[in-house]
């Protein structure tokens, strides 16, 4: 029993493992590199980094090799074990145990960071006013009550509810949400009016688009394959009927395509909107768009600088201030920051800044300022270690 | 003798850069035509002199600085640019355009043969399929750049350079017009008439129709010029610090139908033609004089960075300083042959002078662009070049065995040739893209990256030589294998510290500007691999994993990381970072890793057929003889 301990804890305190570990890592980092081209960076992020196996697609050939947490997961223990097993200070040494101590900090951070971050776009034109971001990759199913002017009250289903075939009930819905057909990704093509082919939009889900109501009537979904690409972004489509008390109110086509705006319709006397949309978080602030600067170098097409003047307010009052965001410097601002991340190639007053939270994000600052500095003190104790060695050394070596 | 040796090579060295690169240029003939090549003109947003436009010019459409005409002149660049813009039937038969793809060559119905050294070809050639060319352009350019055909890449690049001739051709003069002063001035005398008819043609009243006519025709060569070329050689008139108020020829000539006047500067550069063409250089010279009397009024702090551009472009200091990292390679391999103190010491000082120019360089380029050494892919070859060389430097001054200036002379070679052949498409002092635009962090997170680029592949190289005296020389004792060792293991550590605070700065710049402190994106991908590579040879060499030769095959292999992380992540076109694409590029890196697989698997050949070793395992007499200390281990 006691052998067997001691043979665990050689093996995780060994440099070998250390070093085997490393090795693991930098195929992985490797792999990960490469298979971006093809599945881009998100999806690699998610299969490669925030993993314990990770399957490398390489031709025909499917290769698995340990993952982000494994491998990171693996040298924290091996990290920790060896430094509480073996840890003694030393001066000699302090710079080492510096840099062991700042890279458990970096690991740590970037688990969290992975764990907790959140990024969302907010697309503002000039001098509108948003309350919220938007997610880049989810989204949402959208019902709203409209009736009240004054507020409105909103019931969200996230995309991966929508299963086909399902049916979604919610307390606050007067109606059942059943999810007929869903692509994740698909192009959206205009059929043309009502015409002698598609008589009436009753008779729909037997001829062209499966909608009966609502702008769906006049358009069809095709699916598409589901891109990796960064600078491409799914659409998906879906079509759900509603079923109240007293049957179907019939099937809407919903689409996150920029085209569509959420469709109204009446039930038992009240308002309601239906819309497929990227799913918002609502922020206790808005931001609006002052002025987005965007200048060229003279005579060319590249771009010299980027800048959103933005004003700020709270309901309450107590923040309402004008900042600029640009390249470089961003907005921070209730646990949230605020950058500039692009703009829109067509039109010259749309501002696209990115919304991020992480709570860590003051964590690598940290671990990278001890891993520096114990890296240096190394480096020098090493150097002044060499100086005065070699010139001991030099009056034996004529 | 022996002993002035080091004085004389370091006396002819600093002769060599006086009389390459600090020798003022000269007029090859009565015209003043360096006056012209330091006259501004903005391009790709930045003012720049004429001569910067000659040459980055050259080198995009044909790979080199010189030309040779079918008479067998050799015009310098300003020349030749002067002919494209103002004697367009004289260039149009130099054999400026490089194609080395035969298909491409077949589209010309073109031989090999017809071209100059078998692939340089002149405009008149390739004038009758532009229709094809044009065709086969369009075809291409749906193909995205990463995936087209070597052939399709060919018709881009040939295409783009037509483009870009055109635009020279009809910077300063319509090339159309063999006397365009004279168009000029007539049009002068007539604008103010010739536009009243042109009115009255239009409202339906009586008008004089020649006048109109000739209004129309003049017209059209100016919406020609404007149309065709971007070169921006116009300044503005009133006092403007507006870079966007410089103007096309074109543009400000069609102006005059506006303000009834022609533009000054078109008239001078119109007047500079006619006397270029017409060979009368008291003409072209006195215009020089006055019309860059009058851009001082303005520009005059401008005008002097721009003289000090052409200057810098006339020094050519890097390849001056290629030439001296070459010679100071072979001095110091002789070195370990015969004389190692005299031909070491000789080869330190030719590195040393050949790193002082590249240092002066790289500073004039700093200054000029007012930013921190590395901005883009070629300034990083310097830069890497630049750091190593240095290392290199203090290395000899500790060891003095020679073994820091071969590995300097390598380096700074290579890393100026692959500089040189970055420099192939175009300007080199390029403007920032506002993503980068930051010089804290340019001149923190990749200065320092590129230096622990810059060591890490030093390391390497150290390590390479290490294996290939050991192997096929007996010259690689135990005092200097001992120290090629300590050498790699402290440029190693020295790399680790670099490449590590270089590769987290660079998160730190990310969470700044993008809002994650890592991405996983291809370049911090590949600045992680090199840190965790000198990580796993540190710890692998505590750990007691490798010995010596252990440790100079993972160097070694830490070639390839730089290779990749530099070069080969900037080929998968993907990612925020990518600021370089290059394509053939690729062929290359994929055989310098290769070739240094190859030398880590002759690394493992067992130490018996080490012919450094073999004879030390073999005759314990050698041995024997060097712990005597018998001399300084050579």
């Amino acid at each position: 029993m006691n052998d067997a301990f001691r043979q665990i804890r050689d093996f995780f305190v060994s440099l070998k493992l250390t070093v085997v570990l490393l090795v693991f890592g930098l195929v992985l980092v490797f792999a990960g590199t490469l298979a971006q081209v093809n599945l881009g960076i998100w999806a690699i992020q998610e299969k490669f980094f925030r993993s314990f196996i990770a399957l490398w697609q390489v031709g025909p050939l499917t290769i698995p090799l340990p993952g982000g947490y494994l491998v990171g997961g693996l040298l924290l223990i091996n990290l920790l074990s060896a430094h509480l097993y073996r840890f003694k200070f030393t001066w000699g040494k302090s710079g080492v145990q510096l840099t062991h101590i700042g890279l458990i900090l970096l690991l740590v951070g970037e688990l969290l960071s992975g764990l907790w971050q959140e990024d969302y776009s907010m697309r503002l034109v000039q001098n509108e006013t948003k309350n919220f971001s938007e997610s880049y990759r989810d989204n949402e199913l959208a019902l709203v009550d409209t009736t009240d002017p004054k507020f409105d009250e909103i019931v969200v289903i996230p995309e991966p509810n929508l299963i086909p075939g399902q049916t979604i009930q919610h307390p606050k819905l007067p109606f059942r949400i059943v999810t007929k057909t869903y692509y994740p990704n698909s192009a959206l093509s205009s059929s043309g009016p009502a015409d002698a082919n598609h008589p009436a939009p009753a008779a729909g889900g037997e001829s062209g688009s499966p909608a009966t109501k609502g702008v769906g009537t006049r358009i069809t979904a095709a699916p598409q394959p589901i891109t990796y690409k960064q600078d491409e972004r799914n659409i998906p489509t879906a079509f759900v009927e509603l079923i109240g008390a007293e049957g179907s109110l019939g099937t809407w086509l919903v689409s996150t395509h920029p085209a569509m705006t959420p469709q109204a319709f009446e039930h038992a006397g009240r308002k309601w909107t239906i819309a497929l949309r990227s799913t918002r978080a609502y922020k206790p602030f808005a931001l609006t768009l002052l002025k987005f600067s965007h200048d060229r170098y003279a005579g060319t097409e590249i771009p010299k600088n980027f800048s959103s003047r933005i004003r700020l307010t709270t309901p309450d009052g107590t923040d309402n201030r004008e900042v600029l965001i640009y390249m470089n410097n961003p907005l921070r601002y209730a646990g949230l920051t605020f950058y500039q991340a692009s703009f829109d190639p067509n039109d010259d007053k749309v501002t696209i800044l990115q919304v991020v939270k992480n709570p860590s994000w003051l964590i690598p600052y940290v671990a990278c300022g001890l891993m520096t500095f114990g890296l240096t003190v190394q480096f020098c104790i090493h150097l002044f270690a060499f100086v005065g060695k070699r010139r001991n050394a030099r009056p034996s070596h004529p | 003798m022996k002993k002035l040796l080091p004085w004389l090579v370091l006396l002819m060295a600093v002769g060599y850069v006086v009389s390459k690169s600090l020798r003022a240029p000269k007029n090859p003939a009565a015209f003043d035509v360096v006056g012209f090549s330091r006259l501004p003109v903005l391009v790709n947003g930045r003012l720049k002199p004429l001569d910067t436009v000659a040459r980055s010019s050259l080198l995009q459409l044909q790979g080199r600085q010189s030309v040779e005409t079918p008479d067998g002149r050799k015009p310098t660049p300003i020349e030749w640019l002067l002919d494209t813009c103002y004697r367009a039937d004289l260039a149009d038969t130099y054999k400026t355009f490089e194609i080395v793809n035969p298909d491409l060559l077949a589209v010309f119905d073109l031989k090999v043969e017809d071209g100059l050294d078998n692939k340089r070809f002149a405009y008149n050639q390739l004038f009758k399929s532009f229709a094809e060319l044009d065709r086969q352009a369009k075809l291409a350019n749906q193909v995205e750049s990463a995936v087209r055909t070597p052939f399709q890449s060919a018709v881009v690049q040939l295409y783009g350079n037509l483009v870009h001739y055109q635009r020279l051709r009809h910077a300063l003069a319509s090339p159309d017009r063999p006397d365009f002063l004279g168009d000029l001035l007539k049009f002068q005398e007539q604008v103010k008439d010739g536009v009243a008819a042109v009115r009255a043609k239009q409202a339906g009243q009586p008008h004089d129709e020649a006048a109109a006519a000739a209004m129309t025709q003049i017209g059209e060569r100016f919406v020609d010029m404007a149309n065709l070329s971007n070169f921006l050689v116009i300044p503005p008139e009133a006092v403007e610090t507006d870079p966007n108020a410089w103007k096309p020829a074109g543009a400000a000539l069609l102006d005059t139908f506006r303000s009834g006047r022609v533009n000054a500067a078109a008239l001078a550069y119109a007047g500079l033609g006619h006397a270029w063409r017409n060979g009368k250089p008291e003409q072209f010279n006195k215009l020089i004089e006055l019309f860059r009397a009058d851009l001082e009024k303005q520009f005059a702090e401008r005008l002097k960075k721009c003289d000090a551009e052409a200057r810098f472009n006339a020094a050519q200091p890097f390849y001056t300083s290629m030439t001296l990292y070459a010679l100071a390679f072979f001095i110091a391999v002789f070195s370990w042959l015969v004389w190692p103190d005299t031909l070491g010491r000789s080869a330190f000082w030719l590195v040393a002078v050949a790193w002082i120019v590249a240092t002066a360089g790289i500073a004039m380029r700093m200054w000029l662009e007012g930013r921190p050494p590395v901005t883009n892919l070629y300034s990083s070859a310097l830069f890497v070049g630049w750091g190593s060389v240095g290392l290199c430097l203090i290395l000899e001054y500790f060891y003095k065995n020679a073994i820091g200036s071969v590995a300097a002379g390598v380096i700074g070679f290579a890393t100026l040739l692959i500089a040189h052949h970055l420099s192939l498409t175009g300007d080199t002092l390029e403007m920032m893209r506002a993503v980068l635009d930051s010089n804290f962090w340019l001149a923190t997170h990749v200065v320092v990256v590129a230096a622990g680029y810059a060591a890490t592949a030093l390391a390497g190289f150290l390590a390479l030589i290490y294996i290939v005296r050991g192997i096929f020389t007996t010259t690689l004792d135990k005092v200097t294998a001992d120290s090629l060792a300590r050498m790699v293991y402290g440029i190693v550590c020295f790399a680790t510290l670099f490449s590590f605070v270089g590769t987290i700065l660079g998160g730190i710049w990310a969470d700044q500007s993008w809002g994650r402190f890592w991405g996983w994106d291809p370049k911090e991908n590949g600045a992680l691999i090199i840190v965790i590579w000198n990580a796993i040879i540190l710890h692998a060499r505590w750990g007691g994993m490798i010995k010596q030769r252990g440790l100079m095959c993972l160097a070694v292999g830490g070639n390839i990381a730089v290779g990749w992380s530099w070069f080969g992540t900037n080929m998968l076109g993907v990612g925020l970072h990518s600021y370089g694409f290059t394509d053939a590029a690729f062929v290359a890196l994929i055989s310098f890793g290769i070739s240094q697989v190859a030398v880590i698997a002759l690394a493992n050949l067992p130490l018996s057929k080490w012919r450094s070793f073999s004879r030390n395992l073999s005759a314990p007499l050698a041995l024997h003889k060097e712990n005597l200390g018998s001399t300084s281990g050579r």
